[in-house]
């Protein structure tokens, strides 16, 4: 699977360069994380307020003259975290109750397609908010909810692979030679079906991001952070006074993440999927 | 037909059983009693027993064990959760915290303002993204085809609150073309829907175009299409009277999923352009913390949905017999 991944990496200019847009943000987080690039997100200078772009400001400075730039590329730390860890506890929920709904069907079947058709009833984004309410408001809630909320869509599709390879050849031989479930779930099928997750990380993590910042900016999300939700939050009342960088900049780095992401969801999944390959 | 009507129709009650629970989970068990919250901590003895006795959080969670000690069987039951399922089945959803309105009554006066944003700009947002699609799939391969993928997919990724600061500021302060906001009743809300539902068609135009282009794709590649050519029908003739049909089988299926959430409206939308729906209900009562009126949003979303889904399926199943024997 990998070596196939790099073969047409190095064909796909463009998905190369997603790559390397998405690289760049999760270091930027990373390091922003650790307090080693610009530190001084939050020095206040009043008399620097509202600031256009300059040299010494390459996104101008907001209300309370902080920097622009080096909160966007904090807000990164926000949004990319978000997309983690909600898939921390979203692709093991979903990947293990679509394994073992799909593999043993029967009553646990019925129960999990209960569970996951039970929350797919409730309008997505309406969950998300409930949810994230009730927990109280933060970042933690925020990873909880969408967490929570998201497996759904990964189970299906995980167990509808699982109920077609279970009859296949290669599992009933592995049956045949003494592999007990475990062994086949894990070992035998669940490497065979592991491009599903993979596209699906990468195409989360867009929603997850859209998700954050919509919270964010409702006052659900990030408290006492630069967020882009946020950000784009108090811009929308400066924008009639003629600020428009800090609008500008926090949109700008949220659309090239996501851009970066769905151009790169889309080559994984041309890549990966057998149905697409022409293999299936 | 009755037979598989009958078990489509049982087939929601665990689901809609499974929504009473997770709501209730969610805002009973998870949210708790917010008495304090609402009435801040100097309230009255009083004021907190008023407070708990109208929204049922002076009764246990699920059954009350001191009443089962006592061989009380109508006080064992007597629980938030009974409560709950009877506030459900009278559709008395009580009052909200802040407005101390009917919630029934606030969702019964948000219904016309949703749908009449979302319910044009729906449409026109479909038919819009399937000329486009269909252009695409025309001239497929050439740089028309090329620059509308590329643009979809930049469209794609420019977040939908960029498009409302974005347009609200252009169209409406700027150049002063449409109000900022506000609303209405009757006819004259036109003018200040007009905004919101340019928006919200190009906020949704990006996927939709994509979504289309690829199952219009899937469907020229068919058999039928070669079969078509090869008895010199022309590409015009193929594509419009044999193609567009087929195409329209997984079009309107993925279309039948999303209608049920039109009456949330758009609840970004309509918070910001102060149209009075449904959306800008549950976004104020989060911003107020208003359990109630999230509860029973998220609740009626839910009922809607499963309601909607059980009488697609039927209707499924009376066009394509098929549905039935499975």
């Amino acid at each position: 699977m990998f070596s196939e991944l790099s073969k047409r990496l190095k064909k796909d200019k463009i998905a190369r360069i997603s790559l390397a847009i998405i690289i760049l943000y999760f270091a930027v987080a990373l390091f922003t994380q650790a307090g080693l690039l610009l530190p001084d997100f939050d020095k206040v200078n009043y008399t620097e307020s509202y600031q256009p772009p300059s040299a010494s400001h390459i996104c101008g400075t907001d209300y309370l003259g902080r920097d622009v730039f080096s909160r966007i590329l904090h807000g990164t730390r926000v949004a990319i975290s978000v997309g983690i860890v909600s898939s921390f506890i979203a692709i093991p929920i979903g990947v293990l109750l679509g394994c073992i709904s799909g593999f043993f069907g029967g009553k646990i079947d019925e129960f999990v397609v209960w569970l996951y058709t039970t929350l797919d009833s409730v309008p997505g984004l309406l969950l998300i908010m409930a949810l994230s309410l009730v927990l109280g408001r933060g970042l933690y809630a925020v990873y909880l909810a969408l967490g929570l909320t998201t497996w759904v869509s990964l189970c299906r599709l995980i167990r509808s692979e699982f109920i077609k390879h279970r009859e296949r050849e290669y599992v009933l031989a592995a049956k045949a030679l003494g592999a007990g479930s475990l062994r086949q779930i894990f070992i035998h099928i669940l490497p065979n079906v592991f491009h599903i997750v993979i596209i699906n990380f990468s195409l989360r993590f867009v929603y997850a991001i859209q998700s954050e910042v919509i919270l964010s900016y409702l006052g659900l999300g990030a408290q006492d952070m630069p967020s882009w939700g946020i950000m784009i939050n108090d811009a929308k009342v400066e924008l009639a006074r003629g600020v428009w960088w800090q609008l500008t900049g926090a949109t700008g780095a949220m659309f090239l993440l996501i851009l970066a992401f769905n151009i790169f969801g889309d080559f994984l999944r041309d890549t990966l999927d057998p149905k697409l390959r022409g293999v299936e | 037909m009755l037979n598989y009507i009958i078990r489509r129709i049982l087939y929601a009650i665990p689901i809609l059983f499974g929504i009473i629970l997770i709501t209730f989970l969610l805002f009973n068990v998870v949210g708790g009693n917010p008495v304090y919250q609402m009435l801040g901590k100097h309230a009255t003895q009083e004021q907190i027993k008023e407070f708990e006795h109208e929204y049922g959080f002076d009764k246990s969670l699920f059954i009350d064990f001191q009443a089962l000690k006592n061989a009380e069987i109508i006080k064992t039951f007597d629980s938030q959760f009974v409560f709950f399922i009877k506030q459900v089945i009278t559709f008395d959803f009580g009052r909200s915290y802040s407005s101390k309105q009917k919630i029934t009554t606030m969702i019964a006066d948000g219904i016309v303002p949703s749908l009449s944003l979302a319910v044009p700009s729906f449409i026109i947002g479909v038919i819009v993204a399937l000329i486009i699609a269909f252009i695409c799939a025309y001239y497929r391969n050439t740089l028309i085809d090329r620059f509308t993928v590329i643009a979809s997919v930049l469209g794609m990724s420019i977040s939908v609150l960029a498009y409302i600061i974005g347009g609200q500021y252009i169209l409406a302060y700027k150049m002063g073309w449409l109000p900022i906001s506000g609303y209405e009743s009757g006819i004259n809300a036109i003018p200040y829907l007009i905004l919101p539902a340019l928006i919200w068609i190009i906020n949704s135009l990006g996927s939709d175009v994509r979504f289309f282009r690829t199952v219009i794709l899937d469907e020229i590649n068919q058999n039928y299409v070669r079969t078509a050519y090869a008895k010199g029908l022309s590409p015009q003739k193929t594509l419009f009277k044999h193609v567009l049909k087929n195409a329209m089988i997984p079009i309107i299926t993925a279309l039948v999923i999303v209608i049920p959430y039109l009456y949330t409206g758009s609840l970004l939308l309509e918070n910001f352009f102060g149209i009075p729906g449904l959306g800008n209900m549950t976004i104020n009562a989060i911003a107020n913390s208003d359990f109630p009126v999230v509860k029973f949003m998220t609740f009626t979303g839910a009922l809607i949905y499963v309601i909607f889904n059980t009488l697609s399926d039927i209707l499924y199943s009376v066009v394509d017999p098929r549905v039935r024997l499975k």
